[in-house]
């Protein structure tokens, strides 16, 4: 595995983003040492951090739905890509009464991308939801409801920066080496991925550069 | 941003039609409320036709309270409403979106309900007129602020109550235009000057209610 980022204190060239002494913020408390990284074309970081670190804090704020606390973040690259990377929380932001279908086609319409049945069906079938499509995601087990809303991941046209937050939970095993298929075939493309997980991660090519989160020194 | 606004409204109707007993709870409310009116002040028409517009404003605004409480709730909780903030610049367009489909859902039945319960208390047709149109220019305030009220009090445990304590205040001007306009037509003046300041109310709120709507569902999700 991997280059430490950290280490590096120039950005590469091709940096999709640059993060310099970030410090996320919950409440009063200071969640973790402050962290600078930088996120090139076609690489995969994965952050790492103890259970209340803040990884999801991070990510957050990575995508702009929280304000860093100090410290600043900056998504460079092509403009028109640069300010809306692709945010995957916790949540699977499904709705109980849609079905599968309408559910994926609401948000991939909601980030702005024209859609087309086929897309649809295609990316569904990636992840092995196909024959689902017309279920409603009530229906659905834990599992499922995250592979569908992972085939979002598979119906991007544009080569927008990902960030997931612990993509793999509830996924199986076929699951877990499905979406690590699809997120290295990301980064061969050129397209960035920041992730968390709390399992090793299943992907050899290209290496994951390794972000570990701290506790502050003085909480 | 008028594709994110289109794209909202159509998912929010299309949820509504799969949850029909929620769609119906409000006006249900709606009716039994103004119904039990003559039963409990008493058949006098006179009294009744009086009473009338006031006791329909009032049920309309709590029944618009009544289903404001949850607007944001469920996408909230689920995630949705996450993925709508990271659009960039759709702050706006979500909470006008909101306040759309809550009018369409609640307000607009009302509107045309309104004739009905306009006969059932005794009402002439020019003050049944503008009991509709004033509704028509008030229930998108009332919308518009149960949206402020349902974003401004988003994950709280006792959202509810304060959302009524907030917003009610604020929906008291759209009442005494809106009853004042029937009570003008039916002692035969003119209600026009009801009319503008509904009006008026309705283009006020329509542009800042839905800023402080999304300044607050930021608030809410940060």
């Amino acid at each position: 595995m991997a280059g430490d980022p950290a280490a590096n204190p120039n950005p590469p060239a091709d940096a999709v983003l640059t993060v310099r002494e970030l410090e996320c913020r919950r409440g009063d408390r200071v969640l973790f040492a402050p962290i600078s990284f930088a996120v090139g074309a076609g690489s995969i970081v994965w952050i790492r951090g103890a259970n209340g670190q803040g990884k999801t804090t991070l990510l957050r704020t990575l995508a702009g739905l929280s304000a860093p606390a100090a410290g600043d973040l900056a998504w460079t690259g092509a403009p028109e890509i640069a300010p809306r990377p692709l945010y995957l929380a916790h949540a699977n932001a499904l709705k109980e009464d849609l079905t599968v279908s309408e559910s994926l086609r609401f948000l991939l319409l909601l980030s702005g991308q024209r859609v087309d049945g086929l897309d649809l069906d295609r990316a569904l079938e990636r992840f092995g939801m196909a024959s689902r499509k017309d279920a409603f995601v009530r229906t659905l087990s834990q599992g499922q409801r995250r592979r569908v809303a992972l085939a979002r991941l598979a119906a991007q046209r544009e080569l927008l920066p990902w960030l997931l937050d612990e993509p793999f939970d509830a996924l199986d095993a076929a699951g877990v080496e499905l979406l690590a298929g699809v997120i290295a075939q990301h980064a061969r493309r050129g397209g960035a991925v920041v992730l968390t997980s709390h399992l090793p991660l299943p992907i050899d090519e290209p290496a994951p550069a390794i972000v570990e989160l701290h506790a502050p020194a003085f909480a | 941003m008028s594709g994110t606004f289109a794209v909202l409204v159509a998912r929010d109707l299309r949820l509504a039609a799969r949850r029909r007993v929620d769609v119906v709870l409000p006006i249900a409310f709606f009716t039994v409320a103004v119904s039990l009116f003559p039963l409990g002040v008493g058949p006098e028409p006179q009294t009744l036709r009086q009473i009338a517009p006031g006791v329909v404003w009032v049920a309309a605004l709590l029944a618009a309270m009544l289903s404001v409480t949850q607007l944001y709730a469920a996408d909230h909780a689920d995630g949705s409403l996450e993925q709508m903030l990271l659009v960039p610049g759709a702050r706006i367009s979500i909470a006008l979106s909101k306040a759309m489909s809550h009018w369409l859902l609640t307000g607009l039945p009302l509107v045309v309900a309104a004739p009905v319960f306009g006969l059932l208390f005794d009402m002439s047709a020019p003050a049944i007129a503008s009991l509709v149109a004033g509704l028509v220019l008030g229930t998108p305030v009332l919308s518009l602020l149960g949206g402020l009220g349902a974003a401004l009090t988003l994950g709280l445990r006792s959202g509810a109550v304060l959302l009524i304590l907030i917003i009610v205040p604020l929906c008291i001007p759209a009442i005494i235009f809106g009853a004042g306009a029937v009570t003008a037509v039916e002692s035969g003046l003119s209600a026009r000057g009801h009319y503008s300041l509904l009006g008026a109310l309705l283009i006020f709120t329509a542009v800042l209610a839905p800023i402080a709507t999304g300044a607050a569902l930021r608030i809410a999700t940060e």
